[in-house]
């Protein structure tokens, strides 16, 4: 049983009296501990499936099964507690959080919302929580925009396995970062998803980073599937047109090929 | 540089906080006068300047307009501010509401906000009053009846913008309660510009408080500006000072909130603008 299967998804958008299908019948399906890149250009959609499976937008066919419930049937209290079981972690690290919060508070929500640890408790599971990925204690009482770029998302990631979730939309997660924390970060995620058994949902124009991290790779055109198959066969040798132009466009990509003939 | 001392680098901001200050300390002098400021302390009419124990000089009926003028500060500081707190408060929870909800919810509040933004405050103020009775609280109220659709309206379109961001969205995912959502991570976002209409508001509602005791519908326990010039009014061409002298205080009163006012917005949107 697949971890989370999306069948026919669909969802439009009304703009300025004429329909833009964002995501148009798309299917796909996540096993545990597995990473699935949504790649494509910008428009094609990523994003709003990103938002589809989180339930931060309805859509308007199709169906989301998540570890075995009909995830779309879920409503209110019921929706809110299995959240837990499905994080999101997002491009902009500064964006993503309250602009008054700190740390200790943004790690402290998802503990207190799901009553996983006491009030008394939670500032130790902080302090693990941020040792967990890679940060000091004592950065706890920090306010959000006190601290860098690079820690802001580890303390997005920290905030999304705070109630140890079995699938992180990763929606360009380390797409804002300079190249050296990019690294880090994401020898941070590939660590976890070891550890944890978490699968992702990662979600990047990055052909190259997607080569190196996912397992197998969807490629989105205009809000349809394009291709998809394993990571690397579909990225050294692109069947479908928009996949040629996004290998093409890579550059990085194309000289490693070249190096490589 | 910090908030602090470029609010004192600001003249029009250091003159406002000067006449706001003068204004706390006649209201809280106003305790230490003996006795109560209706009583009659000398001969009726006394001009000003003439008895140095009433420098101010006494009314129609002999009261002494210096303990007066005092113990009208508090009235109009109090009112003032606890109309605009409240006018603030009700504003920026129901436009919260209103743009966090969307919908059905925000049709049925911004038509109310319509429906009391369409009748004139002035005049739902003293249909309040004359309804209700006369009495501090009941004025408060009433001022704030009429107020709070400004600040609604500014917090709804905020909270509209502030409602798509990336951090609303996160506090949904993990699975934050909606109401939560919308008055720990949205309002106190939306207040900023909120607040800043506050030192407009504060003047508003002490000048409709003058004018509601002009005509009669302050509290009539209680000593307040608009009532002295009321009362100055019937003797307007031999005493004018006993409506020029509360006049004054009450233009300096709005002046001293308004730049004051104005000067705390401008220091910290110069500091959100640098950071």
């Amino acid at each position: 049983m697949s971890l989370l299967a999306v069948s026919n998804l669909t969802r439009r958008y009304r703009r300025g009296g004429k329909t833009v299908v964002a995501v148009d019948d798309v299917s796909f399906h996540i096993e545990p501990g597995e990473t699935l890149a949504l790649a494509g250009p910008s428009g094609s959609g990523k994003s709003t499936i990103a938002r589809l499976v989180l339930r931060l937008i309805e859509p308007d066919a199709g169906a989301i099964e998540f570890e075995g419930d009909d995830f779309l049937a879920l409503r209110g209290a019921t929706l809110r507690a299995r959240r837990a079981r499905l994080q999101m972690v997002f491009q902009d690290p500064l964006a993503a959080f309250n602009p008054r919060a700190t740390v200790a508070r943004v790690l402290d929500d998802p503990l207190r919302i799901h009553d996983i640890a006491s009030r008394t408790e939670r500032p130790r599971r902080i302090a693990a929580l941020l040792e967990r990925v890679g940060l000091a204690a004592d950065l706890a009482p920090r306010a959000i925009h006190e601290i860098s770029g690079g820690q802001r998302q580890r303390v997005a990631i920290a905030r999304a396995i705070a109630t140890s979730p079995s699938l992180i939309v990763l929606d360009e997660a380390v797409s804002a970062l300079d190249v050296s924390v990019r690294r880090q970060i994401l020898d941070l995620l590939l660590d976890l998803q070891r550890q944890e058994r978490i699968a992702y949902l990662f979600i990047s124009h990055d052909l190259g980073v997607v080569r190196a991290v996912a397992h197998r790779v969807i490629l989105l055109d205009a809000g349809r599937i394009a291709e998809s198959g394993d990571a690397r066969a579909v990225i050294d040798a692109p069947q479908s047109t928009i996949g040629k132009a996004l290998v093409a466009a890579a550059p990085r990509l194309k000289r490693t090929t070249q190096d490589a003939s | 540089m910090s908030p602090a001392r470029r609010f004192l680098r600001t003249p029009e901001a250091v003159a406002g906080a000067i006449l706001l200050a003068a204004l706390i300390a006649m209201a809280l002098v106003a305790l230490l006068f003996p006795g109560d400021p209706q009583a009659i302390a000398g001969p009726a009419l006394l001009p000003p300047f003439q008895d140095w124990s009433l420098p101010l000089g006494t009314d129609r009926l002999g009261r002494d307009v210096l303990a007066e003028l005092f113990h009208g500060a508090r009235a109009s500081l109090a009112v003032g501010l606890a109309a605009a707190a409240a006018a603030l408060a009700i504003g920026s929870v129901v436009g919260t509401l209103a743009g966090f909800a969307g919908g059905l919810v925000d049709e049925v509040l911004m038509r109310i906000t319509d429906a009391f933004q369409t009748v004139p405050s002035f005049l739902l103020a003293l249909a309040f009053v004359s309804v209700v009775g006369p009495s501090l609280g009941v004025v408060v109220i009433a001022i704030a009846l009429g107020t709070w659709p400004g600040p609604a309206r500014i917090a709804r379109a905020e909270v509209l913008s502030i409602r798509e961001r990336d951090y609303v969205a996160s506090a949904r995912a993990i699975g934050m309660h909606p109401l939560e959502i919308a008055f720990r991570e949205v309002l106190p976002n939306a207040l900023p510009p909120v607040l800043a209409m506050s030192s407009v508001i504060v003047a508003a509602a002490i000048l409709t408080e003058a004018a509601l005791s002009f005509l009669g519908l302050g509290d009539p326990n209680r000593v307040t500006w608009g009532g002295m010039i009321a009362e100055g009014r019937a003797v307007l061409r031999t005493a004018p000072f006993l409506s020029i002298v509360p006049g004054i205080a009450l233009v300096l009163t709005v002046l001293g909130v308004y730049l004051a006012g104005e000067g705390i917005v401008e220091t910290t949107a110069v500091r959100r603008g640098l950071s």
